[in-house]
């Protein structure tokens, strides 16, 4: 079968691949474009661990096909600090801790970032929903909604 | 800022983490890479007639198909498990043979029938598909008592009856007069749940073979390289220890499920060598939840005996274990020294038996999920001694009281011998930070709004730091369960830690580094810990039972008494002083109240460059040691769980949970508190949501997250944990571990609480809203 060829953007920079029409986003991500930040934890959509965004719009890259990124603008964990500075959910989730093992917190990053473009000042109980479709199974998600709910405040503060 | 015992580091492996530059199994890629997917078997139990490979051997971009005749054929070893358990009757424990690819019969829904290596992950997928295995279907059995029953199907030949043994411990005799003259017995049949422990990285493996060399090297998802090292070249005969290493990178949690060498892995690795290709595995979730050694599986009667006291006289249990199809690595151990062991809890009981029947059933096996065997202990404990308080009227905590050990150390009468605790203070501090005062006012409010509010305890106690060699080798170990380190000081002065522990999520490269800063008062920048690499660190049993920081950290203690011993004759030579009066402060190589002092890093270049050195000095500074555990630790706490109830739906809310943990010496507080959130999470997730459920035929009906509930951030509250600790006595660092605590002392305090709001005790875990309602509905 021919090869789909992909023109998209990737975390601000123009990219182009490859794709077997049956190639996820995630695939594309990690295979062609060596992003390796997004993991694929279920490949059904109810982990979160392969979170990005795609204009803007949080999606499971597991459920997204590469060549769906045609002509998009897509973000992942590793486009997430700026010329080297840490972006504040990432610097809290140091200061609080709120990882362990590793593999779930880009997809978390990534959802917590979409979140707080949404709603700056969320509740408890909104992140803890939102964030319910991203699976962690190290932490408990305390120090996570901590951590989320510190770099908020801070947000809110800077801007 | 201080980074050593007790400050609240920043993790140094988070930067890699939250930048997405972790480095796992499944990023990397080998030149001339090739996949593998395995030929699962549909049926729970079969026969295989034969293997028609054609189809798939014509695809393009197909290398090779792989059977099970053509592995054992290679002298590819039958799998094994480590540890002996021997039978009450004296006969030894009967281990059916498990092939990594079978050869005449598969045994659960998953089990491996032949491997298809292609040159994509797709293509190997899509080839598996077209492997035909012609299959006889067996009658299957799923339930560990129904395999038990006459007439079962029968899974091993070498295990009439599905009897894998009957083992025992305590005394019998002695329990049931206990029990005939007792005050009061509280008599319950206690299941503890199936679960399967989902880390959220899949397992994988990336092998491969250098023919002119004829060396394997393994990247996997491993808690214990070595272990895993050992085992492939031993028994499987994969390949001689020298000619194997095996890196575990960045491994995305374990809790237990990646303890194991499973078939996968031998298979990639032999696969390698058949076809000369680099052959990576990644599981993809279904697969994980069919492959992933499962935890628990108990079914267990239990009689609590009480004087008019309330204190208990004897402690009777019979326990059935589903270990599934095949013996797990560490399986064995988990429903008797894991579990039966610690049937005494934080209590004084004079008298204890239990019986074990471990059992095969055509379902994954079953081997250590966290906690292993002890959550199993403590649940049964814990829910016997809130529905004897129940039954008898007494206030529950009071009823621990009556019971708690308070004297160390204590021999109980299934061998561990408690070293410290002080189980009142951690009850004490559950009970004042739990505010167990104002429950009554918070129910009668909670009433108003048509809630039902229940409050649940449990006083855990555990073992770990698991263990002393000698010991668990006369208890029929395989190996000893020592740890090894070395401390490399480099001509800078800077530290490199070799530690045969494994760090997967636990903070190794933080806490470790903490107490290498702390002892040579150096800069924790300018300490590295390195692990997961059998090429690099000589050896290790690795990670698990909360064992990394008592005895992984201990042999790092030891190693360094071994440098600070090399540091002082160095010092006290060069600045032409007494060793004694030596001291290590503030970056300095001092001689005690004097001005004379070398830097850190000039003792390190002077033990290198080696111009001017004691005589007879070797150059170099750099120290190894093994250090084996003197005892096992005990952990315990109190934990005390308030819910609330719609009495409409059932759907039970955590409202509170309160947690006083005494893990000894604690390192980095900040580690520890995530430490035990995440093992709270995971008991609420098997008292609340979590089963793996099997069909009476073996099918898998829990077999992704659509049908396995998983604990998510809506599902849990916050956590208000506190220490009340004692000093371990049989460490340097005087600490228990803390790894575990969370999954074992959680679920029978949420069971206990939901029981306690709804009024009934007929509740199995998981408590799901149906669950509760229908006991609530049973109740009224």
């Amino acid at each position: 079968m021919s090869k789909i060829h992909v023109t998209t953007k990737v975390n601000g920079d123009e990219v182009e691949y490859l794709c077997e029409p049956r190639e996820t986003l995630l695939d594309c991500l990690r295979d062609h474009l060596d992003l390796t930040g997004a993991k694929e934890g279920c490949g059904t959509g109810d982990c979160g661990a392969c979170s990005v965004t795609m204009d803007g719009r949080l999606v499971c890259s597991c459920l997204v096909l590469g060549a769906e990124a045609q002509g998009k603008e897509i973000a992942t964990i590793e486009g997430m600090a700026e010329d080297g500075a840490l972006h504040p959910l990432q610097r809290k989730f140091i200061e609080h801790a709120a990882l362990q093992c590793g593999i779930c917190t880009p997809g978390i990053l990534v959802a917590a970032k979409s979140l707080l473009e949404k709603n700056p000042d969320p509740t408890e109980t909104e992140m803890r929903y939102w964030l319910a479709g991203n699976l962690c199974r190290c932490t408990g998600y305390d120090k996570i909604i901590r951590a989320v709910m510190d770099a908020a405040a801070e947000m809110r503060e800077a801007s | 800022m201080s980074t050593g015992i007790g400050a609240r580091v920043k993790r140094k492996e988070d930067k890699r983490f939250i930048t997405g530059k972790g480095k796992y199994t499944d990023d990397v890629r080998s030149e001339n890479q090739a996949y593998a997917a395995f030929v699962r078997s549909p049926h729970a139990h079969a026969k295989i007639k034969g293997i028609d490979k054609s189809a798939a051997l014509a695809m393009e971009g197909v290398i090779d198909v792989l059977d099970g005749h053509q592995l054992t054929g290679d002298g590819i070893g039958n799998i094994i498990c480590g540890w002996a358990i021997t039978s009450k009757d004296g006969s030894a424990m009967n281990m059916g043979a498990w092939s990594a690819l079978a050869t005449e019969k598969v045994r659960y829904v998953g089990d491996a029938a032949a491997v298809v290596i292609a040159e994509t992950q797709a293509l190997a997928r899509i080839a598996a598909e077209a492997v035909e295995v012609d299959y006889e279907v067996l009658p299957a059995v799923s339930n560990a008592k129904k395999a038990l029953a006459d007439g079962a199907p029968e899974i091993h030949d070498n295990a009439p009856g599905n009897l894998i043994y009957d083992w025992e411990i305590g005394e019998e005799a002695a329990t049931d007069a206990a029990l005939s003259e007792a005050a009061h017995v509280t008599e319950m049949e206690i299941t503890n749940n199936r679960l399967s422990p989902n880390p959220m990285e899949p397992r994988s493996a990336v092998a491969t073979y250098d023919a002119a060399e004829e060396h394997y090297t393994l990247y996997t998802t491993s808690q214990n390289p070595h272990v895993a090292r050992l085992v492939l070249s031993a028994f499987y005969q994969v390949a001689p220890e020298h000619k194997l290493r095996v890196i575990a990178p960045d491994v995305g949690g374990g809790f237990g499920s990646k303890i194991y060498i499973y078939p996968e892995e031998i298979t990639c690795l032999w696969a390698s060598m058949k076809t000369n290709r680099s052959v990576k595995w990644t599981s993809d979730r279904s697969e994980a939840f069919i492959t992933d050694a499962h935890g628990r599986d108990h079914i267990s009667t239990a009689k609590m005996g009480f004087d008019a006291d309330g204190r208990i006289t004897g402690f009777k249990v019979d326990t059935i274990a589903n270990f599934g199809a095949y013996m797990s690595l560490f399986s064995s151990a988990v429903p008797t020294y894991l579990y039966a062991t610690l049937l005494s809890g934080q209590y004084d009981i004079q008298n204890i038996h239990c019986n074990v029947r471990a059992v095969y059933t055509n379902t994954v096996p079953v081997d250590a999920y966290r906690g292993a065997g002890r959550p199993e202990a403590c649940y049964l404990i814990e829910r016997m001694m809130e529905t004897a308080a129940r039954e008898m009227g007494k206030d529950p905590s009071e009823l621990r009281r009556a019971n708690f050990v308070r004297e160390f150390p204590h021999q109980t009468p299934v061998i561990m011998a408690y070293d410290a605790g002080d189980f009142d203070a951690n009850l004490d501090q559950a009970r004042e930070a739990a505010d167990v005062a104002g429950f009554p006012a918070r129910k009668e409010e909670a009433a108003k709004r048509g809630k039902l509010r229940g409050l649940g305890y449990s006083s855990y106690i555990e073992a770990c730091g698991i263990a002393p060699s000698a010991a668990v080798g006369s208890l029929g170990a395989g190996v000893g369960l020592w740890e090894s380190a070395e401390v490399r000081v480099n001509p800078v002065g800077t530290i490199e830690i070799l530690t045969g522990s494994h760090s997967h999520g636990q903070g190794h490269e933080t806490t470790f580094a903490q107490i290498v800063a702390e002892r040579f008062s150096i800069p924790i920048e300018n300490v590295s810990i390195v692990h997961g690499d059998t090429d690099k660190v000589q050896f290790g049993m690795g990670t698990y039972g909360s064992r990394s920081g008592a005895v992984g950290m201990s042999a790092i203690v030891k190693a360094m008494d071994k440098v600070e011993a090399k540091v002082r004759k160095i010092a006290a030579h060069v600045l032409e002083a007494s060793e004694d009066d030596i001291v290590i402060e503030g970056g300095e190589v001092k001689v005690k109240g004097t001005d004379k002092a070398m830097g850190w890093h000039e003792v390190g270049l002077s033990a290198y460059t080696a111009h001017n050195l004691p005589p007879d000095m070797e150059p170099g500074l750099k120290e190894s040691a093994f250090y084996d555990p003197a005892n096992f630790t005990f952990p315990a706490g109190a934990y005390i769980c308030e819910v609330e109830v719609d009495p409409e739906t059932g759907v039970t809310e955590i409202v509170r949970f309160t947690a006083s943990d005494d893990f000894g010496t604690i390192i980095n507080p900040m580690i520890v508190e995530g430490q035990v959130h995440g093992g709270i999470a995971q008991g609420i997730g098997q008292a609340m949501l979590e089963q793996v459920v099997y069909d009476d035929d073996g099918q898998l009906i829990t077999g992704s997250y659509m049908d396995y509930t998983m604990p998510r951030a809506a599902d849990l509250p916050f956590y208000d944990v506190h220490h009340a600790s004692t000093i371990c006595p049989n460490n340097p660092l005087g600490m228990k571990g803390c790894g575990e605590a969370g999954a074992i002392g959680s679920p029978p305090a949420v069971i206990n609480a939901i029981t306690d709001a709804i009024g009934s005790n007929t509740l199995a875990m998981p408590a799901t809203p149906h669950a509760v309602w229908s006991a609530l509905q049973a109740a009224q």
